[in-house]
C-alpha cells in the first residue's frame, strides 16, 4: 500500500498572510470543499503532520517558527506553499519587512498561486502534495533496505 | 498557593488561526499575569504609499486583512475621497454598504464557527463555516473574490448588482435566517455551551470605557458604541438604528452580542436593497490630492471601529496614510480579561475578543 493510503494530516501555519488565505485554508476543509472527504484531517501539533501548509511570507520574526514547525515534524514530509505571498511574497513582495517566499527559509514542494488563494487550487495542491509525499516515503524506505 | 509559573502560548497554537505570543504567568491553575507579544506578521506595508499611487493603493489597503477586506477598502477609499473632496454617488454608496454589511455576516458567523471550535464544539464550527459559505457564493456572484473583493474603487464601486439580484441575496439571507436561528439557539441556550461562556473573562462597563474598549467586545460591557450611528454614507438613511449592547461583559454577552448583529446586518441589507436608488456607481476621480490636505475617517468594522488618516502632498502618492484597527485597542481588554481566569478559559476569552492579528500588525 502506498504511504498515502493513510490520511494525509496537515498543519497549517500563518506566516505573515493577510488572512485571506488562512480562512481560504480552513474553508477547504469545511462543508462546502470539504478536504475531509480525502481523509485530510486539520492538526495542531507538528508531529502528527504530513502535510504542512504555510500561508505569507517570512520574515525576521517568523523564520525561527517556521523552521521550528518544519523541523519537528517527522519524515517524511510536504511543504505547500498556498497563496502567492507564500510562494514569492506577492503584493507585499518590496515591504521593508518580507524577507520573500517561504522557499526562503523551507524546502517547499508544491505551490499554490492566488489571492487568495481558491479553495479549488488548495485541493489539488494537497494532491500533488500526496505524491510528493508517497515519492519521498519510497525513497526512504529504499534507503532503508540499502542501509539493511 | 504554587510558584507561579511562565507558559508560553502560540504563535503556533490549534486555536489561534492567527500569530500571537503570550507569555501566561500561572499560579496553580489560575492566570495572574499576561504578557502578549506581537509582530509576527508585521510587513509594513503603511510605508507602500510612499511607491503606489493613491488609486493602486487600494489593493494594498484591502490585504491589510483578508477577514475584514471590504471593510478596509471602503474606510482607505473614503478617506481619499475626503482628502480630494469627491462626493460618491448615491447608488455606490449604498451599494458599498450591502456589501459591507455582507461582509460582517461572513466575518461574525467565521468568528462564531471558531468559538464553538475553542470550546470543542466541532459540528457547530461546521455549521456556522457552512452557512457563511452561502455569503461567500453572493460575494462571487456579485464580485468574482470570495475573499478580497475588489470592488471599492477611489470615488465609488467598479461593479453595479442588478435588481433582480438584489431580490435574490435577499432571498438568500431570508433562506438562511431559519438555520441560523437554530446556531443561534445552540450558542446562546445550550447548557454545555453557557458553562464555557457565562461569567468568564468579565469586562466591566467602567474597565471597558477606561480601556477605550470598541466594537461588540465593548458592546457587551455595555458601551454604546457604534460609528455606524454616525451615519456616513448609506448609513444615515437608515430608519432606525441602535448598536446592540448587553450589560454582563463575559464571554456569553460577547457572542450574544454578535450573533445578534448578523441579524442587524440581514436587516440593514434588506432594507438598503428596498430602497436603493438608481443611477451612477461611480464618479470619475482626476488630480491629485493638495499638498497638505489632511483627513480622518472611522468605519465600524466587523471587529470594531477602524480609524484612517492620510495626508497628501500634491502628487500622485500619498505622504502618509495611518491606519488604528479594532485589535490594537481591543488587546488591552483581553490582557485584563485574562487576568485571574482559569488556564482552560484563556482559549475562549483571546477568542471573544475577535482578535484580527494581521490588521494589528499590518
Amino acid at each position: 500500500m502506498a504511504y498515502s493510503g493513510k490520511s494525509p494530516w496537515v498543519i497549517h501555519y500563518d506566516g505573515s498572510s493577510c488572512n485571506g488565505c488562512d480562512i481560504e485554508v480552513l474553508a477547504t476543509l469545511c462543508p462546502g470543499f470539504d478536504g475531509e472527504r480525502f481523509g485530510v484531517v486539520n492538526t495542531g501539533n507538528p508531529k502528527h503532520a504530513d502535510i504542512f501548509l504555510v500561508t505569507g511570507s517570512v520574515n525576521e520574526q517568523n523564520i525561527d517558527v517556521v523552521k521550528q514547525i518544519y523541523e519537528q515534524m517527522v519524515e517524511p514530509k510536504v511543504v505547500v506553499a498556498c497563496g502567492i505571498c507564500a510562494c514569492s511574497g506577492g503584493i507585499f513582495h518590496d515591504c521593508y519587512n518580507v524577507i520573500g517566499g517561504v522557499d526562503q527559509a523551507i524546502p517547499v514542494d508544491v505551490y499554490a498561486p492566488g489571492c487568495a488563494v481558491r479553495p479549488e487550487t488548495l485541493i489539488d495542491a494537497i494532491v500533488a502534495g500526496v505524491a510528493a509525499l508517497d515519492e519521498k516515503a519510497e525513497a526512504l524506505a529504499r534507503a532503508k533496505k540499502e542501509r539493511g | 498557593m504554587g510558584k507561579a509559573t511562565v507558559i508560553p502560548f502560540g504563535p503556533q497554537h490549534p486555536v489561534l488561526p492567527e500569530p500571537l505570543h503570550l507569555d501566561l504567568v500561572v499560579q496553580d491553575e489560575t492566570v495572574i499575569d499576561c504578557l502578549p507579544q506581537i509582530g509576527f506578521v508585521h510587513r509594513g506595508l503603511e510605508k507602500l504609499v510612499e511607491t503606489r499611487d493613491y488609486d493602486q493603493f487600494i489593493y494594498v489597503a484591502e490585504r491589510i486583512c483578508g477577514i475584514c477586506a471590504m471593510g478596509h477598502s471602503l474606510g482607505y477609499a473614503e478617506t481619499v475621497e475626503d482628502l480630494m473632496g469627491v462626493e460618491v454617488p448615491k447608488r455606490g454608496e449604498y451599494l458599498r454598504v450591502i456589501w459591507h454589511e455582507l461582509s460582517r455576516i461572513h466575518s461574525h458567523l467565521l468568528w462564531l464557527g471558531l468559538a464553538a471550535d475553542a470550546f470543542g464544539f466541532e459540528s457547530l464550527f461546521m455549521h456556522c463555516w457552512r452557512l457563511r459559505e452561502r455569503i461567500l457564493d453572493i460575494f462571487e456572484k456579485t464580485t468574482g473574490g470570495r475573499v478580497i473583493l475588489s470592488v471599492v474603487c477611489v470615488g465609488g464601486v467598479r461593479r453595479d448588482i442588478e435588481d433582480t439580484e438584489l431580490a435574490a441575496i435577499c432571498q438568500t439571507l431570508e433562506g438562511i435566517k431559519a438555520e441560523y436561528q437554530q446556531i443561534m439557539d445552540t450558542l446562546l441556550t445550550d447548557i454545555s455551551v453557557k458553562d464555557r461562556t457565562v461569567g468568564v473573562g468579565v469586562l466591566t462597563h467602567d474597565q471597558a470605557v477606561a480601556l477605550s474598549m470598541v466594537g461588540p467586545f465593548a458592546r457587551a460591557s455595555n458601551v454604546p458604541y457604534d460609528v455606524r450611528t454616525f451615519g456616513r454614507g448609506a448609513y444615515g438613511d437608515l430608519t432606525d438604528f441602535a448598536p446592540i449592547t448587553s450589560d454582563e461583559g463575559d464571554c456569553y454577552a460577547r457572542v450574544k452580542v454578535r450573533c445578534q448583529e448578523v441579524l442587524q446586518s440581514i436587516g440593514i441589507i434588506e432594507e438598503l436593497a428596498a430602497k436603493i436608488p438608481a443611477g451612477d456607481i461611480s464618479v470619475k476621480v482626476k488630480g491629485n490630492p493638495e499638498p497638505g490636505a489632511r483627513a480622518a475617517n472611522v468605519l465600524e468594522q466587523p471587529r470594531g471601529e477602524c480609524y484612517y488618516y492620510a495626508q497628501g502632498n500634491g502628487t500622485k502618492f500619498l505622504e502618509r496614510m495611518r491606519m488604528r484597527t479594532p485589535t490594537s485597542q481591543n488587546l488591552a481588554g483581553m490582557v485584563e480579561a485574562l487576568k485571574g481566569c482559569d488556564l482552560a478559559d484563556v482559549n475562549m476569552i483571546i477568542l471573544t475578543i475577535d482578535p484580527c492579528i494581521s490588521c494589528t500588525e499590518r
